[in-house]
């Protein structure tokens, strides 16, 4: 699989991430030698083999609902880059 | 003191020959003394270490103290350490202050030891040589050009240097079993559920897995105690009794029977890492155990399947560093999408970029079902591989890594070539299972590991056939030259 | 042209419990921005989600409650994209494998006819925060309390053909929700939320086409109103050879009409795929069959039970099971007032609303009690008070004078049963109207009435009319 210039940057895109224009050529050909290695999965038939999401075949433990946290706004907003009011900030959402 | 376990150092605090706070002293002075070429530490947590310490010397002398009270400990900067920077060797959280401990770390807390810092890594664990940090490449302490591994290349740089007794390292792909065979200590990857993921930042959540990473398989024991248990905040923790990881370490291997799997000794493993592997086997025939010829067949899939499967986890984890809640945010973002794009194009490095993208990439429209849902398939293949041998077999064993250790900036520029050095240690995290690297000898003066693998939950076992490995051999006793 | 409309709803469900759907922080209304918004529920590094219990028993009772398949397995998956009040940068819902399966449910139209509507599905997925557009130094500001609410996500099949038949849908699933005590409906708070999806074709023809979204509806007169507005919007488009656009779109309240979602217009890639934060829930038949039990008495079988047990018309019946708590009051009703259930309804519906709606008050804080009224409508029936009499009555239980027998004393209301007491009542009218009574015997038997005005005038409205006309009749003959 090789990936072109603008599949580079639709990727990035949906990643939201900024790459240089001077760094998506060596991206490009980074991915599509990891997607070339990742394509090695085809040369086996996996037709009726159910897929497996996780290593142990456990089910979903449930929580008793019954509040346990407290308002701890001041420390968990203390890594925030930007608030106001108890708010976090940010660029203006237009809808 | 530097050549001492931690089972021997926990043995002289017992004694009330040394005090926590001198032992702690001591190993804080080596790091400000030796770390500055090795560069295994992120942070340095002298003031709480310290604090700890003396807080440990207390119950020592109150005769409440446990069987680690006291002993100084590192934490890979991926465990989430309340008030103190937890980067996970990334720019993005270079300002984080964790706001709450991680599990592993109340646990070994609780047990009473010192944590001296927070030790480096691969950014967000992902690299196999800890030179995607952002906190710089970490070197080996066998050979100061050569990398570590990766990710927890810092851990098992301060474990060989001796500057610290022991240290926490996680494991998505090899990631404790690579640096540990690399830098010759032992490194004990569990179960996947076994050790809570609760404040273990996330790279790929269905294999992500802590575990210590220690001189011994003796002191790896005692950390495991301390780290294992179910853990309610996590829905992958599996809710098991925790068996005394130290009580069958002495256990006889009579009749033990040990697969070697053909596939792990095919094209590709370095003939001095092989003559090392075989020496090892050859020892454990001599201690009673049966070797027995095993297949793999799923092996050379392992590496695709886990890149499809650990970066998709990961393109998702990584989402939330979006520069709104914490984190590294970009100067003067003209609309949210520059404040995300900037933030996350900044915040990240290459690699992490790369595996972000790769997962963004296979699970999007379009692509799921030819990767997400055929990797899926492949991990049952290969799941499935292993309890096929695990009905004929005890334990597996065979080489960590088809090479020794290799020279900074070597493979920095080939992804590819550095994700096939996993190629033995991935699919035992695609299968859940647990796996150990023990020192083995050396290949042109480098150290080689000899990995075990066995059946989920029974690390206990694994922890016996390294130890008595290690009592008939001191590979885990040799420290690299040149660091005194 | 004839154009059929097609519609589909998505109602979005805020499940009433304690805390949120997978951290154990308060799910409380109005709190202080972020007070409730604990380390998981911010997506802090590190942070993993448990599954709340009690969601998932919400979500199987409503799956019983449309006979519909409980997944013995479903799964919990990510969905994928940036926003700044989704902390994670993924939503956790549930994609391929639900919790509850196809159902269906019949809803009431006005014409007292019934159609079915399907339900596809209804999930279990955690809420967003909120985005907040005032200014904030020319930024916005994210309070993320909802972040991580429980929802339940029931989508209907396109069943649905016009406003009407999408309002007594939605005012059904409303209904249902609230008899589950699964979610408390409070639309102003956002917890019951609608989407219409909603497209136009020829009648008769079987094709759908294209269709817009109008998201985040929070009252059905709004929605019946964007539904109005959508239909001529696209049937304008359509005739002018033009074609519907499928896109997102608001309804803006003050404007009366729908715009576009500009944010939302790129298509989205959602990379749904398992979380692997969260293993597949698994439910057994014991839990199902105890979940069943647990179920109270459905609005559809309650209203069945009314007509057929209670002697209530259709009609009595729907309004009276519109919601579990007017059914209960009104039955408590029936009950105090000795079984005149159809005297009962009448009055429930009748004065009891209207003095409800005027002031403005809810059931619950109602001054007049079931127990109150029933004890009034006793009073009507065993002939102690008339029913116009019953009307001041209500009226003095309603301004807090006390219950009906304690305001019938305390106002002397009872009613004249006593022949001699009604006939000198008789005979005083009879001597006051001379000219009258001249008249009637003349043959104006019309004027009746008039006698019957003028003793109950002098009773006060006390006197029993039917002893009345009676007593009258033979005093003029």
């Amino acid at each position: 699989m090789s990936l072109e210039k603008q599949d580079v940057e639709k990727i990035a895109h949906l990643a939201r991430l900024a790459i240089d224009e001077s760094a998506i050529p060596g991206y490009a050909e980074d991915l599509s030698g990891i997607l070339d290695l990742v394509d090695q999965m085809s040369a086996v038939d996996t037709d009726g083999i159910e897929p497996l999401a996780h290593p142990h075949d456990a089910n979903q433990r449930l929580r008793e609902d019954v509040v346990t946290e407290e308002n701890q706004r001041e420390l968990l907003q203390s890594n925030a880059p930007q608030t106001d009011a108890g708010l976090f900030l940010v660029p203006k959402v237009i809808e | 003191m530097k050549e001492k376990t931690l089972a021997e150092l926990s043995a002289l605090i017992a004694q009330k020959e040394i005090s926590s706070v001198e032992l702690t002293q001591y190993y804080l002075d080596r790091i400000e003394r030796l770390d500055g070429g090795l560069n295994s530490f992120i942070s340095v947590t002298q003031e709480v270490a310290l604090k700890q310490a003396a807080a440990a010397d207390q119950k020592i002398a109150a005769g409440t103290a446990g069987p680690l009270t006291g002993l100084p400990m590192a934490h890979k900067d991926i465990f989430c350490t309340q008030g103190v920077r937890t980067s996970c060797g990334s720019k993005m959280l270079d300002n984080f202050i964790a706001p709450y401990n991680a599990t592993v770390v109340e646990q070994v807390s609780n047990a009473g030891m010192v944590m001296l810092g927070k030790t480096n890594m691969d950014e967000f664990a992902m690299g196999s040589s800890n030179e995607t940090s952002y906190y710089g490449a970490v070197s080996n302490p066998w050979d100061t050009d050569y990398v570590p591994g990766g990710s927890s290349g810092g851990s098992a740089a301060a474990v060989a240097a001796r500057l610290t007794p022991i240290a926490t390292g996680t494991d998505t792909g090899g990631s404790i079993r690579q640096p540990a065979a690399l830098c010759g200590i032992t490194g004990l990857k569990p179960t996947y559920g076994r050790v809570s993921r609760w404040g273990m930042i996330a790279f790929a959540s269905s294999l992500d897995q802590g575990g210590p990473m220690a001189q011994s398989a003796e002191d790896a024991a005692l950390l495991l105690n301390e780290m294992a248990g179910f853990d309610p905040k996590d829905s992958t923790s599996i809710e098991r009794d925790v068996p005394d990881y130290s009580a069958n370490l002495n256990d006889s291997l009579k009749g033990v029977k040990i697969g070697i799997p053909r596939e792990y000794f095919s094209e590709g493993l370095e003939g001095g890492v092989e003559n090392v592997v075989q020496d090892a086997i050859t020892e454990y025939r001599k201690m009673g155990a049966e070797v027995i010829d095993i297949d793999l067949p799923n092996t050379n899939l392992a590496v695709p399947t886990y890149y499809v499967v650990a970066p998709a986890e990961c393109s998702s984890n990584l989402s939330r560093y979006d520069g709104v809640r914490y984190g590294h945010r970009c100067d003067d973002p003209k609309d949210l999408e520059d404040l995300y794009k900037r933030s996350r194009g900044e915040g990240f490095g290459d690699e992490v970029k790369r595996r972000i993208m790769i997962g963004a990439y296979t699970l999007s429209a379009g692509y799921y079902d030819a990767y997400y849902l055929k990797a899926q398939r492949l991990r049952r293949l290969i799941s499935e591989d292993f309890s096929n041998a695990f009905s004929k077999v005890d334990v597996i064993m065979g080489p960590v890594t088809p090479n020794t250790a290799f020279r900074k900036g070597e493979k920095a520029d080939d992804p590819v070539s550095m994700y096939l050095s996993d190629i033995y240690t991935i699919a035992v995290n695609l299968a859940g299972l647990p796996g150990m690297s023990i020192p083995a000898g050396f290949s042109d003066n480098m150290p080689v590991g000899l990995q075990l693998i066995g059946n989920h939950f029974d690390e206990s076992k694994l922890l016996n056939l390294a130890h008595q490995y290690q009592s008939v051999t001191d590979w885990h006793r040799q420290a690299p030259a040149g660091i005194e | 042209m004839e154009w059929e409309m097609v519609i589909g709803l998505e109602i979005h469900a805020q499940l009433a419990t304690k805390t949120k759907i997978f951290s154990p922080a308060s799910t409380a209304f109005g709190a202080e921005p972020n007070t409730q918004a604990c380390a998981i529920d911010l997506g802090m590094p590190g942070v993993l989600p448990v599954l709340n219990k009690q969601a998932v028993r919400m979500a199987t009772k409503f799956g019983l409650a449309i006979d519909a398949e409980v997944a013995r397995t479903s799964v919990f998956a990510r969905k994928n994209y940036f926003y700044p009040d989704l902390p994670k940068g993924y939503q956790i819902s549930q994609f391929e494998l639900p919790v509850v399966g196809v159902g269906e449910l019949e809803i009431d139209l006005e014409d007292g006819s019934t159609k079915m509507i399907g339900v596809t599905r209804a999930h279990l997925e955690e809420d967003a925060g909120k985005s907040l557009h005032e200014d904030y130094h020319g930024m916005s500001g994210i309070d993320l309390n909802r972040a991580g609410t429980p929802l339940l996500e029931i989508v209907s099949e396109p069943d649905i053909r016009s406003a009407a038949e999408a309002i007594a849908y939605a005012k059904k699933i409303h209904s249902l929700v609230q008899y589950l005590e699964i979610c408390d409906g409070n639309m102003q708070e956002g917890s019951f939320r609608m989407d219409v999806n909603i497209s136009l074709r020829p009648q008769g023809q079987e094709e759908f086409g294209t269709r817009a979204e109008i998201k985040n509806l929070n009252s059905f007169r709004f929605m019946e109103k964007a539904i109005a507005f959508e239909f001529d919007r696209q049937m304008d488009i359509l005739e002018d050879g033009g074609k519907v656009v499928q896109e997102t779109r608001l309804y803006d309240v003050d404007k009366g009409e729908t715009r576009s979602m500009r944010s939302k217009e790129e298509a989205n890639d959602y990379r749904y795929f398992p979380d692997p934060d969260l293993l597949p829930l698994v439910i057994d038949e014991a839990y199902i069959e105890e979940v069943r039990k647990e179920l109270p008495e459905l609005p559809n079988e309650k209203k069945h039970r009314f007509i057929t047990h209670l002697g209530l018309s259709a009609y009595d019946a729907n309004v009276l099971t519109g919601s579990r708590e007017l059914a209960a009051y009104f039955e408590a009703v029936a009950e105090a007032a000795g079984g005149e259930n159809k005297i009962a309804a009448n009055w429930v519906m009748g004065e009891l609303s209207a003095a409800l709606n005027k002031e403005n008050t809810k059931l619950s804080d109602s001054p007049v009690t079931a127990e109150m009224l029933g004890g009034m409508i006793k009073r009507i029936s065993d002939n102690t008070i008339s029913g116009k009499i019953a009307k001041q009555v209500f009226e003095a239980m309603w301004s807090g004078e006390g219950d009906a027998d304690t305001v019938i004393e305390k106002k002397g209301l009872k009613q004249i049963t006593d022949s001699g007491a009604i006939e000198s009542l008789i005979d005083e009218v009879i001597a006051a109207n001379p000219a009258q009574v001249e008249q009637f015997k003349a043959g104006k038997e019309q004027l009746m009435g008039f006698f019957v005005g003028q003793v109950m005038k002098v009773s006060k409205g006390q006197a029993n009319p039917g002893q009345v006309n009676q007593i009258l009749r033979d005093k003029l003959k």
